[in-house]
């Protein structure tokens, strides 16, 4: 075997692990070297065939978030804190007990519609987000999210620019809502997600208000926050975990983009 | 949980999450069962969480990382079925493995195919099997191989050169192989 000590040290060299000077050396015999240069040659395509064939395994996404979920901190709540949310308490009491006096002036028919079409919108939301596949198209570009609705579902709507915003889209999927398809968008803010669910205002069998923020109406009916409202003909919900301003935040993004 | 543990727990989500895939992946090719690497992969996060407070800012936390999956892989009952069976440490046996011709054309052109490759992986004694891809796979350093390894980087050389070895005879033509 020709260049025997020069090929004991063959992988060492293409690993870039001899020093400096060697390297240097070992870079001139080799190009000059037809023996050494095709076992080199064999070699580096050994380490290409190993680097391919040995990233092979790819975890789910259910799995990345039950680790990311077991390694977040939990949110801590100060004495301080703990004020601030009592007295957010408070305020959200007070104006609970004067809006639903407001509510009271709906007929309890129209109210009892309108409780069940949030606990349909609530239960698509847990039961999208408990899927193994919660979205069929999944993507954080909305130029790729809202060509996917092509042909699917009987109307257009637009997605707003979120690229400076805290919010990330996930992708969507078809849903169904009274018998009428319509739109499920899943976005993403600090860990929580949120639904958004767009229908045909026409389309549905609903009599709504123009708008309201559910959060503040009917935290009884529900333990999401919540928005819906109504615009260009059509029916917008924003549903979630996350912080009632945070579903603010998105709404109005939508409302601004729609 | 305190407001420097929080802290801490989020410094520990930013330096743990870019390796999962990376973790997973080697998870699996421990243990050749998804589940299991699962399971590995869980216990190594819950376990690295715990004992981030001990991790010395600035050293390697890749090696860190992946020496604690690995311990935990060898007190799993793979790990310890697998040291059971084949030994996890094959230095001074290199007079067993067959002597390879160093062939240069003939062995990986013609079997080039990533299948034959993962199957010879996949034959691998553990120890080989890890020490080949921490290098190629991961693309660690020597140095890093060595403290995930727990081993002298004299020790990473001479494993790594005998996994290539293997592996090369792993991807001869069954009526070549010594």
């Amino acid at each position: 075997m020709v260049c025997e000590s020069w090929k004991a040290k063959l992988d060492t060299y293409l690993d870039g692990e001899l020093p400096e000077q060697e390297m240097r050396t070992f870079d001139a015999h080799v190009r000059g070297c037809p023996s050494c240069s095709a076992d080199a040659l064999t070699r580096v395509q050994m380490k290409r065939a190993i680097q391919v064939a040995g990233k092979r395994f790819a975890p789910s996404t259910d799995f990345r978030r039950r680790i990311e979920q077991s390694i977040t901190p939990k949110p801590q709540r100060s004495f301080r804190l703990g004020w601030m949310f009592a007295s957010a308490t408070a305020v959200i009491l007070v104006v609970g007990t004067l809006t639903s006096t407001y509510v009271g002036s709906w007929s309890g028919k129209d109210q009892a519609s309108r409780d069940h079409v949030f606990s349909e919108i609530a239960d698509l939301h847990v039961a999208t987000l408990a899927s193994s596949s919660p979205v069929d198209v999944i993507s954080t570009d909305r130029h790729t999210v809202k060509p996917w609705f092509q042909g699917k579902i009987p109307f257009a709507f637009n997605l707003p620019e979120i690229q400076n915003s805290e919010f990330s889209l996930l992708g969507g999927r078809m849903t169904y809502l009274d018998q009428t398809p319509g739109a499920h968008l899943i976005y993403d803010v600090r860990k929580h997600h949120i639904s958004v669910f767009v229908f045909q205002e026409r389309s549905l069998s609903l009599n709504l208000p123009a708008s309201l923020d559910e959060n503040s109406l009917s935290p009884k009916q529900l333990p999401f926050n919540m928005e819906t409202w109504s615009q260009g003909e059509l029916r917008y919900f924003v549903i979630g975990d996350a912080s009632a301003a945070d579903i603010d935040g998105l709404a109005k993004l939508f409302k601004a983009g729609s | 949980m305190g407001t420097l543990s929080q802290l801490a727990a989020e410094s520990f989500e930013q330096l743990a999450m870019p390796h999962f895939d990376r973790l997973y992946n080697f998870a699996c090719w421990l243990t050749h069962d998804r589940q299991e690497a699962e399971d590995l992969v869980q216990e190594t996060y819950v376990k690295a969480l715990k004992g981030f407070p001990s991790f010395q800012p600035g050293t390697n936390f890749r090696a860190w990382i992946y020496k604690i999956l690995r311990n935990a892989f060898l007190t799993s009952r793979t790990g310890l079925k697998a040291a059971a069976t084949v030994p996890l440490d094959l230095e001074g046996e290199e007079e067993m493995l067959p002597a390879v011709e160093e062939t240069p054309e003939s062995i990986l052109l013609q079997r080039s195919d990533g299948q034959f490759v993962q199957q010879a992986l996949e034959q691998l004694p553990i120890s080989y099997r890890e020490v080949l891809l921490l290098c190629e796979v991961e693309e660690m350093s020597y140095q890093e191989i060595s403290a995930t390894l727990a081993i002298p980087m004299g020790t990473v050389m001479s494993r790594l050169s005998r996994a290539r070895k293997a592996l090369r005879n792993g991807l001869r033509p069954q009526s070549q192989k010594g």
